[in-house]
């Protein structure tokens, strides 16, 4: 390196790295969302336009009555998940949130398999009344009531 | 009784910010000098008033006075009193309170104290700093009145989310806060410079001793706040990207690289722009952190139900403050002249490259935390979360492990690489020796793979600036330093090894029956209820073993709290040296069965650890610091006073 350098340049210089360097960073980023983003569908949605398989997704809508099955080893769950429109087969493994029943609102986090059942490694429930998945107040309000009178 | 004296106490700190600043900017001027004794004083009765109103705040969440509608929409008579107090700041509006306590407290100290400023720049900076305080006292009594009054007054409260009933929530806060806002120090020094044009090496070393307080409470803020997230939730994770702790993250990256670049701005009289941009662009981020919080944009479990219509209140106010102070930047930029020169391979070099990648990351973490926002205005859903922010934030995180190995043995102004190549092929052979290590025990992906052997290197590495140096002569700053550098290390092993090595075994077991997990048995003996002051509980008994050594006892619960009805599981871990067994008692299954979900974390708790070394490295920084200008202050006291008595 030739000693430092003028100052007028070296502002520049430090000026050009940081830009680079930044917007290396915002592009990197732009082309890493559009692959990593988890896209939230409701059953007819994902019914519709199935995701590849080996992509995190979230998916929304009501646990079907009468669906809930509890496999023989005790923590493996069946259950489907219906907005009225199409119904998606789900598979969890783990402790289910407390509030997790049947006839009511849940997002499942994970991926949509070959065979059309969507296997979850994280379930959200309605916690509490202070506390619901940004996606599930959307739902409540515009399918939750139909898809409640039409499983009654 | 007591709200209204908070309420008047509140009112009357907002009148005194409005009163600080006119004094402060009517004092910049030549006619009005005569105000420039007022300014000092009222910022420091400003602060306390503020903290009046918190305690106020505080009693009646203490003696749940109902009839406080925030008391009675957020506590219960039935709580335990330690979580009555800690609900203070448990919602809304408490938070918002604590949030301009602190900010009042900040400014009232340093006009306390700050005495190596300029006048007519700390006139700035505490001008600026009520500027900011007036913006939020309008928010609290406006939109978020802390003290309003319910009528009629109910029979009894709906109670504190249970999640939030934990003692981490006792302490997290309040240290976040004063970390997130303590920053807003560094904002209106960034601030009264601009507006005085004396930025050089006094102002960074007068700001210095600032932003590093507020950097060790935030860094222990997020610490505590990781590790409550880990075993209040019990889901075994310690960090989930959740736009919260995003918004804590955000401003520590950034006043991280604002440390670093104001030493280069105190020792070299280089980086002046970009210290000052970083003192404003680190108390935005703590802004734009309280606005996607507190609005309730994004729904977590730390926005307690909020309306959005406080939401667009907290972005007039960032735009009106943020926009501000670039404006000024902007104005102002141009005039600040370029410092010192400086070659690329140097210490001031490696800070650049410090801060370039610090500001990466941050970039970064705010692009992911608002793209689901920016998706959703285009009509689609998202949510992002780890696969895009570990590969990412690693990305230029490993570029920086590099510099921060290199870059304190470098000299200032001008160095040669194979100067300091020798000591460094040290933390090399490390490197190298954990990388052989890693690949023999096999089956780990990269990111742990990278944390490991880079984490070995590194923790020698850190050690290093203290070679050919009389211990007991190093300066606290330079201790600091090379203990802060080595808690990265430690909490990147940590991290990395969690990831790593993690076992998980999620079974159905009757009581009496044995499983495994990783080197532990664990047995459940029995399954029992149990009964807390406001809640009732199904208690596990686990006789857990590690390799066969003498058993143990975990007790972990699955709560079912009744104001307000909520069921959280109460995680049981117990630590070893080497790890943490981390277990949760499910629910009942068929034929008499529970589940249990069970993690061996190997070397886990090195995580937190390394926070609180990091922590600590500023600690000693500071004090070092501090000690050093009050034994400057009092040589120079005795000179004068030599002086005198000469001249006598």
């Amino acid at each position: 390196m030739a000693g430092p350098l003028k100052a007028k340049h070296q502002r520049l210089v430090l000026l050009v790295i940081a830009l680079v360097v930044l917007l290396g960073a915002a592009l990197l980023a732009t082309w890493a969302l559009r692959n990593q983003a988890s896209y939230f569908y409701v059953p007819s949605e994902i019914v519709a336009r199935p995701p590849a398989s080996d992509r995190a997704v979230r998916l929304g809508g009501m646990v079907e009555k009468g669906s809930l099955h509890t496999a023989p080893d005790g923590v493996t769950v069946d259950f489907v998940v219906g907005d009225g429109k199409a119904r998606v087969p789900v598979r969890f493994a783990g402790i289910v949130p407390s509030l997790f029943v049947e006839g009511s609102g849940v997002v499942a986090e994970g991926k949509l398999g070959r065979d059309g059942t969507f296997v979850a490694d994280n379930l959200l429930a309605k916690h509490d009344e202070n506390y619901v998945p940004r996606e599930m107040q959307d739902m409540t309000s515009e399918q939750a009531k139909k898809v409640v009178a039409e499983t009654k | 009784m007591t709200a209204e004296f908070g309420l008047a106490a509140l009112w009357l700190a907002a009148a005194l910010a409005v009163l600080q600043l006119v004094a402060g900017a009517l004092a910049l001027t030549q006619r009005g000098s005569d105000l420039a004794g007022v300014v000092r004083p009222v910022a420091v009765v400003q602060g306390l008033l503020a903290l009046v109103a918190f305690a106020a705040l505080i009693r009646v969440f203490a003696i749940t006075d109902l009839s406080v509608k925030l008391v009675a929409l957020n506590s219960h008579s039935m709580k335990p009193l330690i979580y009555k107090i800690a609900g203070t700041w448990g919602n809304h509006e408490g938070s918002m309170l604590l949030w301009v306590t602190v900010m009042g407290m900040a400014g009232g100290f340093v006009a306390l104290v700050e005495r190596r400023l300029p006048e007519r720049t700390m006139l700035a900076t505490l001008a600026g700093q009520a500027f900011v305080s007036i913006g939020f006292y309008a928010f609290l009594l406006i939109a978020s009145n802390p003290f309003e009054r319910l009528s009629p007054v109910p029979a009894e409260g709906n109670g504190l989310n249970p999640l939030l009933q934990d003692l981490g929530l006792a302490f997290h806060p309040p240290t976040l806060y004063l970390g997130y806002v303590g920053l807003s120090v560094a904002f209106s020094f960034a601030i009264g410079a601009l507006v005085t044009r004396e930025v050089g090496p006094a102002f960074a070393r007068a700001m210095r001793p600032w932003v590093l307080g507020a950097w060790i409470f935030l860094t222990l803020g997020i610490t505590a706040g990781s590790y409550w997230a880990y075993y209040e939730l019990g889901w075994g994770g310690w960090w989930f990207w959740d736009p919260v702790e995003n918004a804590s993250l955000m401003p520590w990256l950034a006043a991280t690289a604002l440390l670093h670049s104001a030493s280069v701005l105190a020792a070299r009289n280089a980086l002046r722009a970009w210290t000052i941009m970083l003192g404003v662009v680190a108390f935005s981020m703590s802004m734009i952190g309280t606005f996607l919080v507190r609005s309730g944009i994004l729904t977590s479990v730390h926005a307690f139900a909020v309306d959005p219509e406080r939401g667009t209140f907290i972005l007039a106010l960032l735009a009106i403050n943020i926009g501000g102070a670039l404006t000024l930047f902007g104005l102002r930029a141009g005039t600040v002249t370029e410092g010192e020169r400086f070659a690329p391979v140097s210490r001031e070099g490696a800070l650049v490259l410090n801060n370039v990648m610090l500001s990466a990351i941050l970039g970064i973490v705010l692009f992911g935390t608002l793209y689901p926002l920016l998706a959703e205005a285009l009509g689609a859903k998202v949510s992002v979360g780890p696969p895009y922010f570990n590969p990412m934030t690693a990305l230029f995180f490993v570029p920086m492990l590099l510099v921060l190995a290199v870059g304190p043995l470098l000299r200032w102004r001008r160095d040669r690489m194979n100067r300091v190549s020798r000591p460094l092929l040290l933390a090399a052979v490390v490197t190298l020796l954990a990388l052989i290590g890693v690949v023999l025990l096999g089956g780990v992906s990269l990111l742990p793979f990278l944390g490991l052997t880079l984490g070995a290197g590194l923790a020698v590495a850190s050690f290093l600036p203290l070679r050919d140096r009389n211990l007991r002569r190093t300066p606290l700053p330079i201790w600091g330093m090379v203990i802060a550098h080595f808690g990265v290390a430690v909490s990147l092993i940590g991290m990395a090894s969690e990831s790593a090595f993690s076992v998980e075994r999620l079974v159905a077991v009757r009581p009496g029956e044995v499983t495994s997990v990783g080197p532990w048995s664990v047995r459940l003996a029995r399954v029992e209820p149990v009964a807390g002051p406001n809640w009732t509980a199904l208690e596990g008994e686990l006789q857990v073993s590690y390799r066969n050594a003498a058993p143990s006892v975990l007790r972990p619960q699955s709560r079912s709290f009744w104001a307000p009805t909520q069921q959280t599981s109460e995680s049981a871990l117990l630590t070893r040296w080497n790890g943490q067994l981390y277990t949760v008692l499910g629910e009942e299954a068929s034929q008499g069965r529970w589940q249990l979900r069970l993690w061996w974390k190997p070397f886990v708790s090195l995580i937190w650890a390394g926070g609180f070394l990091i922590a600590l490295g500023g600690v000693l920084a500071l004090f070092g610091r501090v000690a050093s200008d009050l034994r400057r202050l009092i040589a120079r006291d005795k000179i004068v006073y030599r002086r005198e008595r000469q001249g006598r």
